[in-house]
């Protein structure tokens, strides 16, 4: 076997990057297992210090920055909720807050269904399968800025739908140029692009459901769509609050598809600009806000947790 | 050895029986008849012309001549010109290559330390005991859960501190081990048998012989997941290295094409010569590796 030796080789030099604070001596209280003392932290400490330097240490500097006017070369100082007061007067805040909601309220539906159609549509093994399984999922390898560009490219007014849609007497859309047709634009991208993802985590749960159920409720003479609500929905059920909390989770923080399709300015008057574009937008750049940044991020936050709560609940709730 | 990955190659789907005769079974057995047969491909092919028909139009794009009309109504879907010229000019308007010499950079370290740092950290908190190891497992739990979008100003602000801002190294390390993949790695440890590391135990080995020797290569599957996760996250990130690169001549290739859109965005071929050469290296990976990305969102999914 080669890969161990190359592996190791690799590794061999890590103890000496990890070793920069020396953790603390820390005998085995059970000694089951004796080891050299330091060595379990040692193992550890590449990981502990990247997550540690920045992951945690960030996300705390944020809920503390959250609290003080810091720019982004002035320390700044503590201004306790002044910055949350500003966002209540913010108009900006309020679009951010506006589009990103509604983003999940657009995005999160279609995650659930489609992918799970989908994954019904390329379950059964016919031969050719495996290719269209793989081609569905080509979206999501791409990188978001190829995919944003490549529709931006697709639905532009010149571009090939609007191409499609005059030739076929509709006549053109402003797919890029309404706010409001921007947005769907860019929720239509965001699907498209998570429908593979999606749907090879409902193919490896639909391969769980019981076959007997589907010809049990066969024999009772129950049609596709019948058995679909009786029998495929309630097996994969905790699959689809998987997928609604992943995908409600990521809606809430859209970032890319928007900034690529509406502009860094976020579209007509900024009317397209998601929270997280704002964060970028005021806490970046010499006279970058960070502190009210902070508190924008903080708001994402406290969302963010919210939805993942919301899921879980009602998931709990369809239990009792 | 027992210890040995499971064949991921079985879990790949089979077909059934390839048909002589058009005879086409499900599952039991049973005959599919021809008119679903029809319907279901009929679906699948629409489905197709979707997913893939734009990255097919962004392609033909990049070849059309420069005397061609791409904004023709009925549009041409083949170029009637077809040239490579398109690809040599990206790269006279953007040192394109350099990006994307900087994202290989980028996405090969990325691979390198995920690799190592997870498969070790994974390994401290899946077999050694120790005071502190519920503590380490909370830390890299809570790390999964914190919303990088969220942190970003944050991150920058600690980059800048460290004098590392606008450098590749920057880019790479918020991600460089991953707290999800750390994770992975601890499960896909915790699933191997322990007697065969006890016994090596007793055998006199020590710890890092038996980590190097029996456990390292019996998880080889999940540090494959791990390996083209990290390749491609790193390959395909954005909103991050537009955060903290400000000098073009660091961008990475998705930064790159970013800067390539807001400046030429009047040149469509130019464009989507770009989008090519950024996508092309990765699905051309896909298609080598499907199993393992396939394999990488199940596991992604139930443990994540």
């Amino acid at each position: 076997m080669k890969t161990p030796t190359a592996i190791r080789a690799t590794a061999a030099d890590l103890p000496a990057e990890g070793a920069s604070p020396p953790p603390p001596r820390r005998r085995s209280p059970r000694g089951i297992r004796r080891q050299l003392p330091t060595s379990p932290w040692l193992f550890a400490a590449p990981g502990l210090l990247v997550i540690g330097a920045f992951i945690l240490y960030p996300f705390l500097s944020t809920l503390v920055n959250a609290f003080t006017d810091k720019r982004t070369l002035i320390p700044g100082e503590f201004v306790g909720l002044d910055n949350f007061r500003e966002l209540l007067h913010d108009d900006m805040f309020w679009i951010g807050l506006r589009n990103s909601t509604l983003y999940v309220l657009g995005v999160v539906p279609a995650l659930v269904l489609l992918p799970l159609l989908l994954a019904l549509l390329v379950q059964k093994h016919i031969p050719g399968i495996t290719f269209f399984r793989s081609a569905f999922y080509t979206p999501v390898v791409a990188s978001i800025v190829v995919v944003g560009l490549i529709w931006v490219w697709m639905l532009d007014d010149r571009g090939l739908v609007n191409a499609v849609l005059e030739a076929v007497g509709v006549g053109k859309v402003g797919f890029l140029s309404d706010q409001w047709l921007l947005l769907f634009s860019a929720m239509g991208v965001t699907v498209w692009k998570g429908l593979g993802y999606y749907m090879i985590i409902y193919l490896a749960a639909l391969a769980n459901v019981p076959r007997e159920l589907h010809e049990a409720a066969a024999v009772d003479g129950a049609g596709a769509v019948r058995r679909f609500l009786t029998v495929t929905v309630p097996a994969v059920r905790s699959t689809m609050v998987l997928v609604g909390a992943l995908a409600s989770v990521a809606a809430f923080k859209v970032f890319s598809e928007v900034y690529l399709m509406a502009g860094p300015s976020g579209g007509p008057a900024g009317e397209d600009t998601t929270l997280v574009m704002l964060v970028q937008r005021v806490g970046t750049g010499l006279t970058g806000r960070v502190g009210y940044a902070s508190a924008i991020s903080v708001v994402v936050f406290v969302v963010t947790v919210a939805l993942m709560l919301l899921v879980l609940r009602a998931d709990r709730k369809e239990d009792a | 050895m027992t210890t040995t990955t499971t064949q991921p190659a079985a879990e790949q789907p089979k077909r059934r029986r390839t048909p002589r005769v058009l005879r086409i079974t499900d599952e039991n057995g049973k005959r599919v008849p021809a008119w679903q047969l029809v319907v279901r491909y009929v679906l699948l092919l629409a489905v197709l012309a979707l997913m893939i028909g734009p990255f097919l139009w962004q392609l033909s794009t990049s070849l059309k001549g420069p005397h061609e009309d791409i904004f023709s109504s009925p549009p041409e879907f083949l170029p009637s010109e077809p040239t490579l010229g398109n690809f040599g000019r990206v790269a006279d308007t953007i040192p394109v290559w350099d990006y994307a010499f900087n994202s290989l950079k980028v996405a090969v370290a990325n691979v390198l330390t995920n690799c190592v740092g997870a498969a070790l950290a994974g390994y401290a908190l899946a077999r050694m005991r120790y005071r502190g190891r519920k503590a380490a497992l909370l830390a890299f739990i809570l790390a999964m859960l914190v919303p990088v979008e969220g942190i970003i100003i944050a991150q920058f602000t600690t980059m800048r501190d460290l004098g590392l801002n606008n450098t590749l190294i920057a880019v790479l390390l918020p991600g460089c081990v991953s707290a999800l993949n750390v994770l992975l790695m601890r499960n896909a440890f915790l699933n191997l048998p322990q007697e065969v590391e006890e016994a090596a135990f007793v055998d006199g080995a020590n710890v890092w012989q038996r980590f190097t020797r029996i456990a390292l290569p019996a998880v080889k599957g999940t540090l494959a997941v791990v390996a083209i996760f990290a390749f491609m996250g790193a390959w395909d990130d954005f909103l991050w290295p537009l955060i903290v690169l400000s000098d073009p001549e660091n961008f990475t290739l998705t930064i790159g094409l970013n800067y390539l859109h807001g400046t030429f965005a009047n040149d469509e071929r130019l464009v989507a010569a770009g989008t090519i050469i950024a996508v092309l290296p990765l699905i051309v990976l896909f298609a080598c590796l499907q199993r393992f990305f396939f394999r990488g969102v199940g596991e992604g999914a139930v443990k994540g």
